[in-house]
């Protein structure tokens, strides 16, 4: 294994899992028969980001702000630009995903999991449930079908799911139930991290909270620790411990949710927070939304990404990018005005 | 002149789809009112018939579809005291067509495929005006770039000879907005119009379209699933399950009176903003049923928590008046008045 000695890609807390410094993902534009690279979509460019063992980190932001490339590189899934995913496998040992080879990844693809979006498109229509949920044990070793069969039955009954279903196939179960298969698919071999994309946003509103308090129970039960990305600010409230905002590609703020709800420090937040419909008709918002639209990711504005959108840009956002900076103890921020700037959070007003 | 009779009635709407495996009773007898210069905001998880619903109001439920039973009444423009029935008329005949996009018209759920892409945005706004108003090129052009224009779309004049994917997301919702109102329709129908654009742009949406309805005391009927959204849209609410209506009121007395326990169940399992973190949201049991396997009487018997043995599996509920202009469809309030919604 890809054992470090180098001290500069140690982690420097015990408590994290995984430390992503600098990610970059970026996909080509080719034009032409000899397909001349063109320019780049910079899907995620200069990625910071860290998750303590057991806990939920939320990855949020709009659609097309990389959120998803952001996920899917931290498992490799993509091969990332530049970057380094330091991870801490479950033998204590720190590695860095990102110069890995395939080879020398397969070991630790057990340990990370990921739980999809869509129930329909991420579960074989022609595997039945046992075969869906064994597939990964069989990948990795555990060729004797008792085995797995025991092992299965015990994961449906894990997610609320009878182990009979065992041998029905996908068209049989509602969106709610695929959703729970899929979960047991992740957690078949006990994993370390999970990856949740989207986990609740194809569902109904009444079988949502179903799932979200499975998830939660998983968690304490399994020791797991979650990467939840997702749009839904009232979700991510409800189940991270901290979150990670991102815009264009890029983090503009990180703080425990506490924090980052109630006093964000950053324009982008603010106006996040401001846009959350409220499901109670007595309190009338005023809400405003942003002026213009996410930029072209291949074609980012100069600056700062969001100063044409801000309300507080001032000539500094137009030319100079800011740095991600840590404010206040946990919490970090990209804002030139972040010392100055008084935002407005989200407020309980009950 | 305030016009205290509804705009459009729906009176014990059925409608069903007769496929080979069985029927599917998508809309099973509903009854709702819309007014002028009112948003009434109709709720429902997948399945619950609201777009079967709104198709039916346009006539456009597709084949095996077809509506049963009931009437659908549009208040004529001209004289407010009679109305024309929907489902009486020819489902490509003269008048619906009259009424479609005149009088009542829809905004879509995907600005995407809503436009044709081959066909510049200005192209099929004028199409839409030149169909409902006896006017020449050039001045449905002119009608075109006002209509862009009030809906708050920069250099209207440019974007009016640009396509569909040329357009932003939001910029196209706009555009789907302005072709909408073009004809100055009096009831809008808005078909979940915001969940596929992002939440900051979404306010933008929502506000416009608040500003619409005031200026032009439209009507609007909004779809959508997201409770947050009806709640700061809409005047009155509609919760539909399975094809039927459970509870129908006045929003204030629906988020924060709620009858029905389909209602209350929902309005607690959604992880608001405002409620603690962390802890076990309470959920409804079971999923919703398939459309072929309704269950019997009341459709939310098997996941209600207080049902009535040997009641509420036998026979629907009817009506109730639970509150002022509230009204809920369970047996928990018998005893209480029932609606009766006449007929013409």
């Amino acid at each position: 294994m890809n054992e470090t000695n180098n001290p500069s890609i140690q982690m420097t807390n015990t408590e994290r899992i995984l430390e992503v410094k600098h990610l970059k993902k970026f996909f080509p534009i080719t034009k032409g028969f000899r397909k001349k690279h063109v320019g780049d979509v910079r899907a995620v460019d200069d990625l910071n980001l860290y998750i303590n063992k057991g806990e939920t980190l939320g990855l949020v932001g709009e659609s097309g702000c990389g959120k998803t490339t952001a996920s899917r590189c931290i498992l490799r899934a993509y091969e990332p630009t530049a970057g380094d995913i330091l991870y801490r496998t479950k033998t204590g040992v720190t590695v860095n995903l990102s110069q890995m080879s395939n080879k020398e990844l397969r070991p630790l693809r057990a340990e990370m999991q990921m739980i999809f979006q869509d129930p329909y498109g991420s579960l074989n229509p022609r595997m039945n449930i046992f075969e869906i949920v064994s597939e990964p044990m069989l990948v990795n070793g555990i060729k004797n079908r008792r085995e797995r069969e025991d092992r299965v039955a015990e994961l449906l009954t894990k997610v609320g799911l009878r182990p009979e279903y065992m041998v029905r196939y996908p068209h049989s179960f509602s969106g709610g139930q695929r959703q729970r298969i899929g979960i047991a698919r992740a957690l078949a071999l006990q994993p370390n991290l999970v990856v949740a994309d989207e986990p609740v946003s194809a569902l109904d509103v009444s079988v949502q909270a179903q799932v979200l308090n499975l998830l939660m129970e998983l968690l304490e039960e399994m020791n797991l620790t979650y990467l939840f990305v997702a749009h839904d600010l009232s979700v991510v409230r409800h189940i991270c411990d901290r979150v990670t905002v991102m815009y264009v590609g890029k983090v503009v703020e990180t703080a425990s949710t506490e924090a980052l709800y109630n006093t964000p420090r950053h324009p982008y937040t603010e106006a996040l927070m401001a846009s959350i419909p409220i499901p109670d008709p007595r309190l009338q918002q005023n809400r405003e939304g942003l002026p213009g639209e996410v930029p072209n990711p291949s074609n980012p504005p100069s600056g700062c990404y969001f100063h044409p959108r801000c309300s507080y840009c001032i000539d500094k956002c137009k030319t100079e990018m800011p740095e991600l900076k840590e404010i206040e103890p946990q919490h970090w921020t990209a804002c030139h005005r972040a010392e100055e700037l008084k935002l407005e959070g989200f407020h309980k007003n009950e | 002149m305030e016009n205290t009779k509804p705009l459009l009635s729906v009176r014990d709407l059925k409608v069903y789809f007769d496929l080979d495996e069985g029927t599917v009773k998508s809309v099973d007898g509903i009854s709702f009112d819309a007014y002028e210069g009112k948003v009434v905001g109709i709720v429902g998880e997948s399945g619950c018939g609201k777009s079967v619903t709104m198709k039916s109001i346009l006539r456009i439920v597709e084949k095996p579809g077809r509506i049963v039973e009931g009437d659908i009444l549009l208040q004529k423009r001209d004289n407010p005291d009679e109305y024309l029935n929907l489902v009486k008329m020819k489902e490509n005949g003269k008048e619906i067509r009259a009424v479609r996009g005149g009088e009542i018209a829809l905004i879509p759920q995907e600005p995407m495929s809503a436009f044709s892409p081959i066909h510049t945005i200005g192209d099929q706004i004028t199409e839409a005006i030149m169909l409902h108003n006896p006017v020449n090129k050039e001045e449905a052009r002119r009608i075109c770039i006002e209509s862009l224009k009030s809906v708050g779309m920069s250099m209207p004049e440019k974007r009016i000879d640009s396509y569909s994917w040329q357009l932003s997301g939001g910029l196209r919702q706009r555009a789907i907005i302005a072709m909408a109102i073009v004809c100055k329709p009096r009831l809008l129908i808005a078909d979940e119009p915001t969940t596929a654009i992002d939440v900051t742009t979404q306010a933008q949406v929502l506000k416009l379209l608040k500003k619409l309805q005031m200026e032009r005391n439209m009507g609007i009927l909004f779809i959508t699933h997201d409770l947050g959204v009806i709640a700061q849209m809409a005047q009155y609410v509609v919760v539909m399950y399975l094809g039927r209506i459970m509870e129908k009121g006045p929003v204030d007395s629906i988020f924060h009176n709620p009858k029905h326990p389909y209602t209350q169940a929902l309005l607690r399992s959604i992880p608001s903003i405002q409620k603690t973190t962390k802890v076990k949201l309470p959920t409804i049991s079971g999923s919703i049923p398939h459309p072929f396997n309704k269950p019997s009487g009341c459709p939310f018997h098997p996941r209600c928590n207080n049902w009535i043995r040997g009641k509420c599996e036998k026979s629907l509920p009817p009506e109730y008046i639970v509150g002022e202009g509230q009204s809920a469809s369970c047996f928990l309030y018998e005893g209480s008045e029932e609606v009766t919604h006449e007929r013409d």
